[in-house]
């Protein structure tokens, strides 16, 4: 069990937004990493958008599976990368992310875990994403997720997975849990 | 209106990097967004016409889409 908890490092989107967060030279003095975030996309014209991840700036390897429920029906699927630019980002879900038509000043929340982040191995991680939205359609989704690359893990980079922006008060915190 | 940025946190060194976008990258950004924009969009006109096409031919058939998929099970 976890017996430390410490914060790395944070940030809050300003006024305008940002089209991308990066977090680089994470420490390897950890064993596990976790993110807490709050999120809106700037994107109009839908109600929910998508936030695509990446590590280490690599252009491969992320896969993930997830199940959603959005107050009516309830699935399954497996998540597709996105393509901005000629990069690859993994897509960290199937579009849960607040937007233009939910509720004003509603955010999405998401809580990130990543085990053993430093090791040899293939990275596992694993998620969960809550929307907010002051209407019958809210989404729920829990995600497992493996980025196949043996590199330890170094920089995490998220954006909008539409191109839009992270708009403004959108908090990411990175924390690092030793001895878990 | 100043271009939208690009956020970069040094976490050895706590410095925060606010990084604004040329203009070359904001106009890439568009293209970029057109091009998904315009995928989504075949996507969706492959799914319709494929979804007529299934309700035409169990017309044809005379049967329900449930009937048909006990037909293959």
């Amino acid at each position: 069990m976890a017996n430390t908890y410490e914060l790395i490092a944070s940030y809050e989107v300003g006024a305008g937004g940002a089209t991308s967060v990066t977090f680089s030279s994470i420490p390897s003095t950890y064993t596990d990493l976790v993110m807490a975030i709050s999120v809106r996309s700037s994107r109009t014209g839908v109600s929910f958008d998508s936030i695509g991840y990446r590590f280490n700036n690599s252009n491969s390897g992320y896969q993930e599976r997830y199940i959603y429920a959005d107050g009516s029906s309830a699935a399954s699927y497996t998540d597709t990368t996105i393509s901005p630019a000629g990069q690859v980002w993994g897509r960290f879900d199937g579009g849960a992310i607040n937007a233009g038509n939910t509720t004003s000043n509603t955010f999405t929340s998401i809580a990130l875990y990543i085990p053993n982040y430093i090791g040899n191995s293939y990275k596992s991680m694993s998620y969960e994403i809550a929307s907010e939205n002051n209407a019958t359609n809210a989404i729920m989704e829990l995600s497992a997720g493996l980025w196949s690359n043996t590199a330890a893990i170094t920089e995490i980079a998220f954006r909008d997975n539409n191109l839009g922006n992270l708009a403004q008060y959108s908090t990411f915190y990175l924390y690092g849990v030793k001895n878990a | 209106m100043p271009n939208p940025t690009r956020i970069e946190i040094d976490c050895s060194t706590g410095e925060v990097k606010e990084i604004e976008l040329t203009d070359a990258e904001v106009a890439e950004l568009a293209y970029q967004a057109e091009l998904a924009a315009e995928a989504k969009a075949e996507e969706e006109r492959i799914a319709a016409e494929k979804a007529v096409a299934k309700a035409a031919l169990l017309d044809r058939l005379g049967i329900t889409e449930d009937e048909a998929k006990l037909l293959l099970a």
